[in-house]
């Protein structure tokens, strides 16, 4: 039991990340939701990348023509990876555009108060 | 059979709205006065305690959920294949045969730039598509800004007179975009490829932009202008990659020179897909740094 425990740390570390980030989704600060959203990408970037190890083999750099699959670890998941970080990206700045937006209009970061005020309809305390 | 007339087929065929009591129910507690001032004190003081018991209620639920969440995923993962093993489900003949016939049908050392770049090229025009999209959202929302807040962001540096970070980025400035190209040219040879060089040009972009202010930079890389050369890489990508499933799909036996494995200009369209791909990176990180960053200075 302790050994499976200790040969899956990254999944494992990759599970208590994503619980981290999902735990910093509460705060009501829109920028350290973003990072929590952050840190969720960054496990799951984590995980996949442990998904495509495969113990003694190298990078997927084939150098000769007829290469044997089994010196090499598994390439499909980092191409996942490739696509979930530009994917982050995106949503990230997004996030941030919108949080600007928000800044401005009215004057907070905080998403309770936020919320309070564009019940009222009132912009800028 | 008779016509459906249950109120959500009525939502579909658009003759009543779903929401609308929710909303009149929700404008009624807080947005619009009610009829009767003197009634409004002792309904408003409750709904207030009602809101502060389900902010707490929500809290409680919140982390229990996430417990809940941490156990759930962490039993599951103790049942996955162990860290490393040779025969787990997801290595399976995909990915052998992506490195075992990748170098010959692709022309490409890097089985995951060939693997991206041609098997599924399709899929990184939709990703490139994906950054274009975020970065027209942001230039949309973040375009028209008032006055009143030019300062509404502290400024990360704008001191014209930070010599140790300007003589710092003059020295390292070229060889970031050195590197940054290496990179993007020799991504179906070495590990890399177009995002990650794109990503290094953008941050060398953005580190010029912080140390000797936004102005001189955006003068010459104005969003407009990283958006009009992003739209003409994602053409060109187009435009290549239609080349390739028209002929494929036809059968016509254009072959695409795949050229010596291992020099720079070989393994057909990976290379001119990978500046591509790089060229819209670096735009659109730069882009976002400008329209993020605006009214600091």
């Amino acid at each position: 039991m302790l050994e499976h425990i200790i040969n899956m740390r990254f999944e494992i570390a990759a599970v208590f990340l994503f619980a981290i980030g999902f735990m910093t989704l509460l705060h009501p600060n829109l920028i350290k939701k973003i990072i929590g959203i952050n840190i969720m990408d960054t496990s799951i970037f984590l995980f996949l990348a442990a998904a495509g190890y495969v113990d003694g083999r190298t990078a997927p750099i084939v150098t000769g023509l007829g290469a044997d699959p089994s010196q090499y670890i598994n390439p499909v998941p980092s191409g996942l990876v490739l696509t979930g970080i530009v994917v982050s990206v995106s949503t990230t700045a997004f996030f941030l555009a919108l949080t600007i937006r928000l800044y401005r209009k009215y004057n907070s970061l905080n998403l309770d108060k936020i919320l309070l005020l564009a019940r009222k309809g009132k912009e800028k305390v | 059979m008779t016509e459906p007339n249950g109120r959500f087929s009525q939502w579909l065929r658009g003759e009543t709205d779903l929401f609308d009591e929710a909303r009149s129910l929700i404008l009624n507690q807080d947005g619009v006065p009610p009829a009767d001032p003197p009634k409004k004190k002792p309904k408003r003081r409750k709904t207030g305690a009602m809101l502060h018991r389900r902010y707490t209620m929500f809290h409680i639920l919140f982390v229990t959920s996430c417990i809940l969440l941490l156990a759930l995923l962490l039993s599951a993962v103790m049942d996955l294949p162990t860290f490393g093993d040779p025969y787990a489900p997801s290595s399976n003949e995909v990915s052998d045969r992506y490195v075992a016939d990748g170098l010959e049908e692709t022309g490409a050392l890097n089985a995951v730039a060939g693997m991206i770049l041609d098997y599924r090229a399709f899929d990184t025009f939709g990703e490139s598509t994906v950054l274009f999209a975020a970065a027209i959202s942001v230039l949309f929302l973040l375009q028209h800004r008032t006055d009143s807040h030019r300062h509404a962001f502290a400024p990360v540096t704008t001191n014209e007179n930070d010599l140790i970070l300007q003589t710092a980025v003059r020295i390292s400035f070229p060889f970031i975009l050195m590197f940054g190209s290496y990179v993007v040219l020799n991504g179906h040879l070495s590990p890399g490829g177009g995002f990650s060089g794109g990503a290094v040009l953008g941050a060398g972009l953005i580190l010029y932009g912080a140390a000797f202010g936004r102005e001189g930079l955006s003068e010459k890389l104005p969003p407009e202008r990283t958006s009009r050369i992003t739209v003409i890489c994602l053409l060109i990508y187009a435009a290549l990659k239609c080349f390739s499933f028209f002929t494929g799909a036809n059968h016509m036996a254009i072959e695409i020179p795949k050229g010596i494995p291992g020099a720079i200009l070989s393994s057909g369209f990976i290379l001119p897909l990978n500046i591509c791909v790089g060229i819209i990176v670096a735009c659109t990180i730069f882009n976002f740094f400008l329209l993020i960053t605006e009214g600091d200075d």
